[in-house]
């Protein structure tokens, strides 16, 4: 097991998830998303290769309205 | 007809203003007085999604989306040029590359009024990477020109504090600006009424930002139409050259000559 902070909630997931399984977990893959983890941005074509590991922080961001 | 179009980094723009998308009552009301105002470029704001939320439930991307409006990404309540910097790589992400962002970096979560000296830190870094940087800023002449020798595409000085109505507090610092820097200059900040607009407009501002003066009006979507008209009235006169203002002229607007005599008493 993993322990992941997503968005400052911190979560456990089995090992060697990636991030295109996390976000299906999450069902948000139909809203369009950035992520960074780690503080680095995670380009969308990397979503499939990149395995998150314990103790990773994710950003996962979306659009809102603003000013 | 002659196209007197706003040119941002090289693209044309038929609305001089530019409408943000937040404080309205729901997403109808957002879609509404956007489309009311006919504005082209809209600012977003980039937040953590809220996960656990109902998976179908629309994105703000779904009824304002990048194929039919020019999306602006801000880094509203960005305290420091690192901030900022990350939410803009974010929002470059997340909009597949698009790179012409709004730029603001605040001092101070009271009167937001922005932080100049990190908007700097954070304008360098971000022309370096490629940014199209349209910067917020407060109405120094100085630190206005500063932005632009740093790359800016469009300076973006305050009419008064945002979100505070109070319209343009020092035409004289506007101007200032205006006659220092080539890029186009954008009023963000402050804006409350039609007359706001139309007198930034009318000193030869390029355009004008505002979200308050529109979402939290009684009537959000008929005070954005008033806008609309309030920006184009605003660059018609001042592209028809106002008359010069004097005390007094002694300069009537009838003639002086075949006045009746006075009647006899």
């Amino acid at each position: 097991m993993i322990a992941i902070s997503i968005n400052g909630t911190i979560q456990q997931f089995d090992s060697n998830i990636s991030v295109a399984a996390l976000i299906e977990h999450m069902q948000i893959g139909n809203k369009r998303i950035a992520i960074e983890c780690n503080g680095e941005i995670v380009p969308r074509g990397q979503f499939n290769q990149h395995m998150l590991a314990d103790g990773d922080k994710l950003e996962i961001v979306v659009a809102v309205g603003g000013g | 007809m002659n196209q007197d179009n706003l040119i941002i980094a090289g693209k044309s723009y038929s609305s001089r203003l530019l409408v943000g998308t937040g404080k309205y009552k729901d997403f109808a009301e957002t879609q509404a007085a956007i489309e009311a105002s006919g504005a082209e470029i809209i600012t977003i704001a980039i937040r953590r999604s809220n996960i656990g939320q109902n998976p179908n439930e629309p994105n703000l991307l779904d009824i304002l989306p990048p194929s039919k409006y020019t999306l602006l990404p801000n880094t509203a309540m960005c305290y420091s040029a690192d901030e900022a910097v990350r939410t803009l790589r974010l929002a470059r992400e997340l909009l597949d590359g698009h790179s012409l962002v709004k730029l603001e970096v605040l001092g101070d979560p009271q009167s937001l009024y922005p932080n100049v000296v990190e908007t700097i830190a954070a304008a360098k870094t971000l022309v370096k990477d490629g940014f199209q940087v349209m910067v917020y800023t407060s109405d120094d002449p100085i630190i206005a020109k500063q932005l632009e020798d740093i790359g800016c595409v469009a300076i973006m000085p305050l009419a008064s504090l945002i979100g505070s109505g109070m319209g343009i507090l020092n035409p004289w610092n506007l101007q200032l600006i205006m006659d220092r820097v080539q890029v186009p200059v954008i009023v963000d900040a402050g804006v409350g009424t039609a007359s706001d607009a139309a007198i930034a407009m009318e000193l030869g501002c390029h355009g004008v930002l505002m979200n308050t003066a529109i979402a939290a009006a009684q009537k959000p979507v008929l005070m954005a139409s008033a806008m609309k008209l309030a920006v184009n009235a605003g660059r018609a006169a001042y592209l028809a050259g106002r008359m010069p203002r004097k005390l007094y002229s002694a300069s009537s607007s009838s003639p002086t000559a075949g006045i009746i005599a006075p009647a006899k008493s």
